[in-house]
């Protein structure tokens, strides 16, 4: 959709803004073949899709299958949309919208360091314990806490500690599972 | 050579191709590629094809490919061979036609070095093929090459590109054969689901004004696919329109055939699909050539989609019963349930439902004015037809009005007669793929019908045509303009005509004959038939400079951003008020 252009009506601008978008996260198995993840990162930027966050690792190495978590905005038919073009590619074994299956667990992790003296030091001690984040580094004038879960939980906890003095984060992304005895095909 | 042997991965290819049963490879050498050609040399099996242009390479097996239903083969070098073989390939992704394109790629230890003629091939293409590969062992060579066949030929077919570096290709290493040989997790769903058949029989059955949109996917399934059409077709008495890939699945002889739909279909498909109540989409896509406005389009119908390729379906327009499936196989359920269940229509309603339809052809929307001293371009398109009846005949085409022409006047009776570039819309896609066509055929008929600019694009392969001395015959209708964007100045853009005239245009009549081919010219309606024929009598390749009516345009026209019951007919566009027949909304679609 382009804005500055009239909505005509034409599948060109087919105003996708009319529908509320949606945040799913889809968990994606491919062959851990080279290339794999810009064939995926491809599909996004070629077709206009958004990746909010990203997290890729080999989770069978015998198999040389990997596991995808693309966390992805749009509207449901997008969301849909992007679920077939995923699984059409030669590599994809499988694609399951997390989001969909509802049950599903998702978690990142981060490491935040945070530098400062003081009354600010120890305020971010204490809050650093009131949300689980362990300190896996420490000097005198910093500390670096690492941080696991929700999305939302590690980003009221980076809020938390921008006035605390905040120098720096590394996030992982998403990654997700779902619950109960089943698993996704491979 | 037993299976198991060794060889060196030049051999392996030679090999693999022969055990694919491939027969023609279309390429052109270059110094990543030499290994293969030296093999090339040394064997009988498989012919390779000497293009001009590596674009002419895949073009050529993509006419192949689309009239023999077999998978064309491409042979290109590294680095220009790849990046001008990116256009062929972007067409067959687009048309979904099955190509397996080998690159040659610098020494492993060279990749990324920048070295001379690298470039990063599987990068590029990567957007541009159904899927590639970069051959880093000479052990893989074997299983990856007879992986490409089987991913560009099963599910919804496409390009395939393989890179071999060149050490790979001198190195030696063990053969397999294609026996047993998938791959290891691509299933494409051929078979369809059982309930989706039986909701779909149940919802034609009650269907008033029930209409077949056809497209391309019955082409590519097979003339099974094309035969069980037909039984459908006769044993339901539905009426049938098809889109530009889709010609000749569906006899144009037959009786429930309404020709094209879409932007430049007749009307009465149009009107058809926008009042049917039960739509039938069979191996099409929903294309914005075939749509129209898309808010508009079809208001009124319940629509059953059958696809191979999940993500065609509700990608713009939602259906209400999708079938995934190869649509010879859907079709074939579909049959079997409704003959099981003995189905019918409401015989009453389908009467008048065609007795409509009838009422729209009376509107006769392809008529245009004749003209006495100058050859109109659909005249000279009819005649063609006329003239090659009954022939084995196979016609490619350019992009342009020509095309929109040949699509409206010719006549196909059979599948895997046309070979057209839908989806990207190539110029210069007609003469290589009428080459590959009469290598594929060659003792049939073969036909490009050309614009002048189009074939200039890739003129070159008429050097191909007299080298193999394949008799193609090059149709140029030649108005002097790139007509079709000429056309859409007129409608969009106040009639500048902003470097859409040709100037300069080649003598077409000499130009053949320095390819060593015939040239001859046709200027005026009276000598066209006896032209045509001898054109026809010529055991050599021909070029035919066909000079029409420059100015004439392209109807019935569905402007951009309007719906299906809102056509431009030619009598309702006088050329001098062509300029305002498009508000300012549609002028800015494509």
């Amino acid at each position: 959709m382009k804005p500055h252009l009239p909505s005509s009506g034409s599948a060109y601008f087919l105003d996708t803004a009319k529908a509320a978008t949606e945040t799913h996260a889809l968990a994606v198995i491919v062959d851990n073949e080279p290339g794999v993840l810009a064939r995926v990162i491809g599909l996004f930027a070629g077709r206009g899709y958004n990746i909010e966050s990203l997290t890729v690792s080999e989770t069978q190495h015998e198999a040389h299958v990997s596991r995808i978590t693309i966390v992805t905005t749009g509207t449901p038919n997008v969301i849909e949309q992007i679920k077939h073009q995923l699984e059409r590619m030669v590599p994809v074994h499988s694609v399951a919208d997390l989001t969909v299956l509802g049950n599903a667990l998702t978690r990142e992790l981060a490491m935040v360091k945070v530098a400062g003296q003081g009354e600010k030091r120890v305020e971010a001690l204490r809050l650093a314990e009131a949300f689980r984040a362990r300190v896996i580094d420490a000097g005198t004038t910093s500390f670096i806490f690492e941080i696991t879960g929700k999305t939302d939980k590690v980003e009221q906890f980076i809020s938390l500690m921008v006035p605390l003095g905040l120098v720096e984060v590394a996030r992982t992304g998403v990654a997700g599972i779902s619950r109960g005895t089943e698993g996704m095909k491979i | 050579m037993a299976t198991g042997d060794m060889m060196t991965g030049a051999e392996m290819v030679l090999r693999a191709l022969a055990d694919q049963g491939v027969e023609h490879v279309f390429g052109y050498p270059g110094g990543a590629v030499l290994p293969i050609y030296d093999e090339i040399f040394q064997q009988e099996k498989v012919k390779h094809i000497l293009v001009r242009h590596e674009q002419g390479a895949t073009h050529a097996a993509e006419g192949y490919a689309r009239s023999t239903g077999k998978c064309g083969v491409v042979l290109v070098t590294s680095g220009p061979g790849a990046t001008n073989a990116v256009t062929g390939l972007t067409d067959a992704l687009m048309d979904s036609i099955p190509l397996v394109c080998l690159t040659g790629q610098v020494p492993t230890h060279l990749i990324g070095n920048d070295a001379f003629q690298e470039c990063d091939t599987v990068g590029i293409t990567r957007p541009c093929t159904k899927h590639n590969y970069l051959v880093k062992d000479v052990n893989d060579l074997a299983r990856i090459l007879h992986e490409a066949f089987y991913v560009a030929t099963h599910g919804r077919p496409g390009p395939v590109v393989v890179d071999i570096p060149k050490d790979v290709q001198f190195a030696t290493g063990k053969y397999v054969g294609p026996k047993n040989i998938e791959h290891k997790t691509y299933r494409p769903k051929v078979k369809p689901d059982q309930n989706a058949i039986r909701a779909a029989v149940e919802l034609i059955a009650t269907a008033k004004r029930p209409l077949l949109y056809t497209g391309g996917g019955v082409i590519n399934s097979g003339p099974t696919a094309s035969k069980l059409l037909r039984d459908f077709v006769a044993m339901t008495n539905i009426p049938l329109t098809s889109t530009l890939m889709g010609l000749g699945a569906y006899p144009a002889s037959g009786k429930n055939w309404l020709g094209m739909l879409g932007m430049h279909g007749t009307y009465e498909a149009n009107m058809a699909m926008h009042d049917c109540d039960v739509m039938i989409c069979v191996g099409a896509r929903f294309d914005d050539r075939i749509t129209g406005r898309i808010n508009a389009f079809s208001p009124g119908s319940k629509k059953i989609h059958i696809d191979i390729d999940p993500s065609s379906i509700n990608k713009t327009v939602r259906v209400d019963i999708p079938v995934v499936g190869d649509v010879a196989h859907a079709l074939d359920d579909m049959i079997r349930v409704w003959k099981s269940k003995s189905q019918a229509l409401d015989k009453k309603a389908l009467e008048v439902w065609w007795k409509q339809i009838e009422g729209w052809k009376t509107r006769d929307c392809l008529k245009y004015r004749a003209n006495a001293d100058v050859i109109m371009p659909q005249y000279a398109i009819q005649r063609l037809y006329e003239l090659t009846r009954g022939k084995d005949v196979y016609i490619t085409t350019e992009v342009g009005q020509h095309q929109m022409w040949a699509a409206q006047f010719f006549k196909f009776e059979e599948p895997n007669r046309w070979m057209t570039s839908g989806g990207l819309g190539t110029m210069g896609y007609g003469l290589p793929s009428s080459v590959g066509v009469q290598v594929a055929h060659p003792k049939s008929l073969v036909i490009d019908i050309a614009g002048d600019a189009s074939v200039l694009m890739t003129m070159q392969e008429m050097s191909t045509a007299a080298q193999y001395r394949l008799p193609v015959k090059i149709f140029i209708i030649n108005n002097q303009y790139m007509g079709m964007v000429r056309q859409w100045q007129q409608l969009l853009h106040g009639n500048r005509l902003s470097e859409s005239y040709s100037e300069a245009l080649p003598d077409f009549v000499k130009l053949a004959e320095a390819y060593g081919c015939v040239g001859m010219r046709a200027q005026k309606p009276g000598e066209l038939d006896d032209k045509i024929r001898e054109m026809i009598a010529i055991p050599h390749p021909v070029i035919f400079d066909c000079r029409v009516a420059n100015l004439a345009n392209c109807f019935p026209m569905i402007p951009s951003g309007k719906a299906h019951n809102e056509m431009l007919m030619g009598e309702d566009v006088p050329d001098e008020d062509v300029g305002s027949a498009i508000d300012a909304k549609g002028k800015m679609l494509v």
